[in-house]
This record gives structure tokens, sequence and C-alpha cells, in this order.
């Protein structure tokens, strides 16, 4: 009882801070953010109050079984801000395909709901599925029960606050203008809290492993936690204008500034999208495929070269600006060299199923684990190339960007994350199969073929454009003004938001297949794959009578 | 010390004594895998994630 009185007393605390922080807010944006707050401090108390036994789970913790509940829930948000973060996407394609859908409100311009769009697949979807799966993974890998479940739920909880003052404070023009890095300073605060108790959380069962080895999946777990809070301490040391308002400016300014903003920039795509993604690879993959990964020491190499390379390179998002020519370099040399590794993973991934290859035919799961390695390896080889002086003279600031950015997103972060969810649903709910393995295989290709029409769209567009724009007449004059390669481009905008469309179809179809799964149900449905049997024929032979004489 | 020397300093420190220092890190670390003896550890290390399973 003391525990339950406690609890709600801080609930009570943190009420009444928002509440006093909402009325004296010196702008409408922080006030309705700290309203938010308050209501999520009201809904803790009325859990709080109600007398939800925590004692099992948090207070005396069964050691003999693993602790899922965290993870059951993550996949679940994987799912719900994916579906979120599609949808907002196909909504700002077609936005620029035409411009009325900005429906003339603020909120519902395209400079605010892009990167609503951008948080809620990298951070909301992709976030959530490297918080579940990383729990999972390290508790099997560990052979251990998860080290401070309480803290382990407010992992969860918080990150879910994060998400949620994010992308309301986007919509309502809270932002510091920096990509990937827009929620002001206070939303940052708390997200350092929530990301030092998920480090807590991981490296405790870490330390309570019963496997002497740690496995090379915490490896890169463990690399893309801690970078990500080095890169998003440092990226967003900002001074607030007032401690009850929204508005901060930065520590860095000019050059300075903007390197340290794609460091981090270019770094989240390393250390979140990547060296997390690779860990769910490492795990997946070979239990999927039911064989260990091909080569581990390819392993440990891959990860220490993606360690070592991938956190100077990112000056090449800044080719031909302000920041000394040496460091344009470097970032272009460091760049490229990253090609290797990366190759060197997504072979250690394909040739995991060296001898089950057939796999690649019977088993959708797998068959979308190999598209996504194979994803890896084409925006691995693309980025490196783009990152050539020479060639992002004429890629940069063009829709090539935005289809290399999405050839990651949509076929390797995306691919791996929907096979680990595949794998995980039946099993975290205990249910022998999952609801449906053909809608995995319709999952597959539309995703798949809404990935050819995206990538190929913003290929075309980009190069149309950079040529359009670099075009120059006999006197001398550029030949295009802006709007003409805009008008140029907007059938490409048409197709690629006809791509994206496909990509939610396939998301739609998982929803449903996790759905009931979860439910218990299971489609009766021919299997994938079976060897032909023909009656007719399944006869001896007689031999023909003898034609009359 | 000015701003421009710190600079300078760090400049040269990063593409000289630094990069040395990271690369032979960077070729100890990618080379540990590789020490005689390693080969059954690496094994044992890639098929440990089966031990929970009934087949395994």
């Amino acid at each position: 009882m003391v525990t339950a009185l406690s609890r709600s007393s801080l609930w009570l605390v943190s009420l009444l801070i928002a509440v006093v922080a909402c009325a004296a807010a010196v702008d409408t944006g922080f006030a309705i953010h700290m309203l938010i707050v308050a209501l999520a401090c009201i809904i803790g108390l009325i859990v709080t109050l109600r007398g939800v036994d925590l004692s099992k789970a948090i207070l005396a913790p069964d050691q003999g079984r693993y602790d899922d509940d965290p993870i059951r829930w993550g996949v679940i948000a994987t799912v719900f801000w994916g579906m979120a973060g599609f949808l907002a996407g196909l909504f700002i394609a077609l936005q620029l395909a035409l411009p009325v859908l900005n429906l003339g409100f603020e909120w519902t311009a395209f400079g605010r709901v892009r990167p609503l769009h951008t948080s809620a697949v990298i951070f909301a979807f992709g976030g959530n599925a490297l918080i579940a799966t990383s729990f999972y993974v390290v508790q099997r890998t560990c052979r251990a029960r998860l080290a401070f479940p309480g803290l382990a739920r407010f992992v969860f909880w918080g990150y879910q606050l994060f998400i949620v003052l994010a992308a309301t404070g986007y919509l309502l023009g809270i932002t510091q203008g920096k990509e990937y890095a827009e929620p002001e300073w206070y939303v940052d605060l708390w997200l350092t809290v929530v990301w030092v108790a998920y480090l807590a959380v991981f490296v405790g069962t870490l330390v309570k492993r019963k496997e002497p080895h740690i496995y090379v999946a915490n490896w890169f777990y463990l690399s893309f936690i801690i970078t990500v809070a080095m890169l998003h301490i440092v990226n967003n040391l900002n001074w607030p204008v007032s401690f009850v308002g929204s508005r901060s400016y930065p520590i860095f300014a000019g050059v300075q500034g903007a390197l340290v903003q794609w460091w981090y920039g270019h770094n989240a795509v390393g250390f979140f999208l990547t060296a997390g993604f690779l860990a769910m690879m490492y795990y997946f993959v070979p239990k999927q495929a039911e064989r260990p990964v091909f080569s581990y020491r390819l392993s440990i190499i891959h990860f220490w070269a993606l360690i070592f390379l991938y956190i100077w390179a990112g000056p090449h998002h800044l080719h031909y600006t302000a920041l000394p020519d040496w460091a344009q370099t470097l970032g272009m040399v460091f760049s490229v060299m990253l090609w290797m590794p990366s190759w060197g993973g997504m072979i250690n991934g394909l040739m995991t199923l060296n001898g089950a290859w057939d796999k690649v035919r019977t088993d959708p799961i797998i068959r979308m684990m190999v598209m996504a390695l194979a994803f890896y390896g084409m925006s691995t080889f693309e980025g490196p190339m783009m990152s050539i002086k020479s060639v992002n003279s004429l890629s940069h600031y063009t829709d090539w960007t935005i289809g290399h950015v999405h050839s990651g997103a949509l076929g390797w972060n995306g691919m791996i994350t929907f096979a680990s969810i595949y794998y995980l649903v039946p099993r975290l709910w205990n249910q022998p199969r999952l609801y449906s393995l053909r809608m995995v295989n319709w999952h597959f290709w539309l995703a798949t073929v809404g990935i050819v029409f995206y990538a190929a769209s913003m290929w075309v567009a980009g190069i149309t454009q950079g040529l359009m724009w670099r075009e120059y007449g006999a006197d001398g004059y550029l030949v295009n003004s802006f709007v003409e390669t805009v008008a140029a481009l907007k059938p490409m905008f048409f197709l690629r938001a006809f791509g994206g469309l496909l990509y939610l179809a396939g998301a739609v179809v998982m929803t449903v297949n996790v759905w009931r799964t979860i439910l218990g149900h299971s489609r009766v449905e021919a299997p994938m794959r079976d060897a032909p049997y023909d009656p007719e024929k399944d006869r001896p032979v007689v031999a023909a009578a003898p034609a009359a004489a | 010390m000015s701003a421009h020397s710190t600079y300078d300093m760090l400049r040269h420190l990063a593409d000289s004594w630094g990069l040395l220092l990271m690369t032979a890190i960077f070729v100890g670390l990618s080379a540990w895998p590789f020490r005689p003896g390693a080969k059954s550890l690496n094994r044992e290390a890639a098929t440990s994630i089966f031990k929970d399973e009934n087949d395994g």
C-alpha cells in the first residue's frame, strides 16, 4: 500500500507541475504540450489508484520466465505507428502532386506534416521496433530475465509520450528546424531521461547474463543506444528563451552548427537505422533460417568497421558549402570506405542461407529478410556513390536523395522490421502459427512493387531535376526557372504516391494478419508450396489391348 | 591559446597520431577474432542462439 500511495503522490506532484507550467506558459504550443503531460499524469494516476497489481511483474518478478509484456506492447506500438507514419507519408506525397491537399490550414501544410512523417516512421515505427526487439533479443541471447522491470515499463511509456509530444509539436509549429532533431528543448530533455533508462535496462540485462559470450546482435544494439545518446545530447545543446516556453536557440552557430547537425543526422542513419536494424538481422535471420550466421568473424569485422567509419561520414551532407574543403573530402572518403563493411554485412546475412536457399521460395518471412538485405546492399552502394563530390553536385537537393533514403528505409528498415514482427507475434502471444502465411506473401509483393515505383520515379525525378538546374544556354544564363523543373516532375510525383499507396496497402495486410494472429485465429488456406499430385495419373500402366485382326 | 592555434593543433593531431592510434585500435579489434584458438569460440558464439530450441 505504501508504494501505491507514494506512486500516486508522485503522479499528483507531476500533474501539479504540468498544470502550473501550462498556466504560466508564454506560448500556446507549450501550454498545449503541458496539457498533454498533465493528461498523461492523470492516466498514470488513475491506473495507480485502480490498483493495477504491479507486484508480480515489477516487485517480485519470476526469474525463470522472460519478461515479455513490454515487448508485446512494443510490437503493437510498432504496427500502430507504422500505419500512422506510412499514412502521413502518402498524404504528403499526394500534397506534392496535388498542392490543394495542403487544405489551407497551417497545421496541415506540407512543411509541418513532413517532419511528422519522418519522425513517425523513424522514431515511432523504427524506435519501437528497436526497443521491442532489443528487449526480446537481449533476454534470449543472455538467457536472463530483463533487468529493472519497472524501468523497462517506464522506457516504453516514456517513449510513447516523447512521440506524442514530438508529433503534436510539429503540427503546432514547434520545431528547432534541425532535420530529424525537430523536437524542442524540453522534449529533448525528456527523451534523454528515457534513453538513459533504456541504457540501464539493456546493460543491466547484459550484466546478469547466464551466457558467457555476449552475442554480436547485442553489440549492435548497445552501440546504437550509446551512440544515439551521444548524438542526441550534442546536437540538442540549446538554451531555452523561457523555461515555460517552447523556443530555444542552439549553442553552435553557422558552419559549426551545420556540421554538428549532419554529424548527428548521418549517424542517426548509421546507428539508429543501420546498427540497430543490423542487430535484428544478426538475430532474426539466423533464427528464421535455423542456421547460424555465415561467419561470426565477419560479423565482428562488420561491427568494428561500421563503428570506426560511420562516425566520420556526416560532412558529405555539406559538399560545396562553407565547410572546410578537407572536411568535405574526409566525409566523402569515409562514406566510400563504408561501402565495404556494408557489403560484408549484407553478404554475411545472405550467405547465412547457404544450403537453405529453397527457403526463399517456401518461406515468405525469409523472402522478406532476403529482400531487406538486398535493399541494404543497394542503398549502401548508392549512398557512397552519391557522397562522391562530382556525383553529389548533380544529386544534392534533388529527389534522388529522397529516393535513396526510401530505398533504405522502406526496403531495408521496413522489410527487416516486418519480418521480425512476423517472427515475434506467434511466439509472444503463444500461438502455433501466424494467421496467414499467404498474407505475408501479399505483403511482400505489395511492399516490393511499391518500393520499385518509389525508387524508380525518384531516380528519374532527381536526375531530371539536377540536369535542368545546371543547364546553361549559349548566352550563359540558366535555361530553366525553378517552377519549370517542378512542372517537369509532376508525373513522377504521382508515380511516387502510387508506390507509397502500395507500400501502405502491404502494411494494412500486415496489420490484419498480426491482429488476427493475436486473437488466435488461423486462416484456412492452401499451403505456400506442395509437391504436385494428380490422382488420375497415380495408377499402374496397363498394356493396351491388341487391335482386332 | 588562440582559437585558430587550437584548431590547428587538433587538426594536425587528427591527421597524424590520432589517425594512427585509431587505425591501430581498429586493426587490433578486427584481428582479435582471428587469433589462434578462436575458431571454436566463434562457432560456439554463432550457435549459442539455438540453445533455447528443443531440437537444437
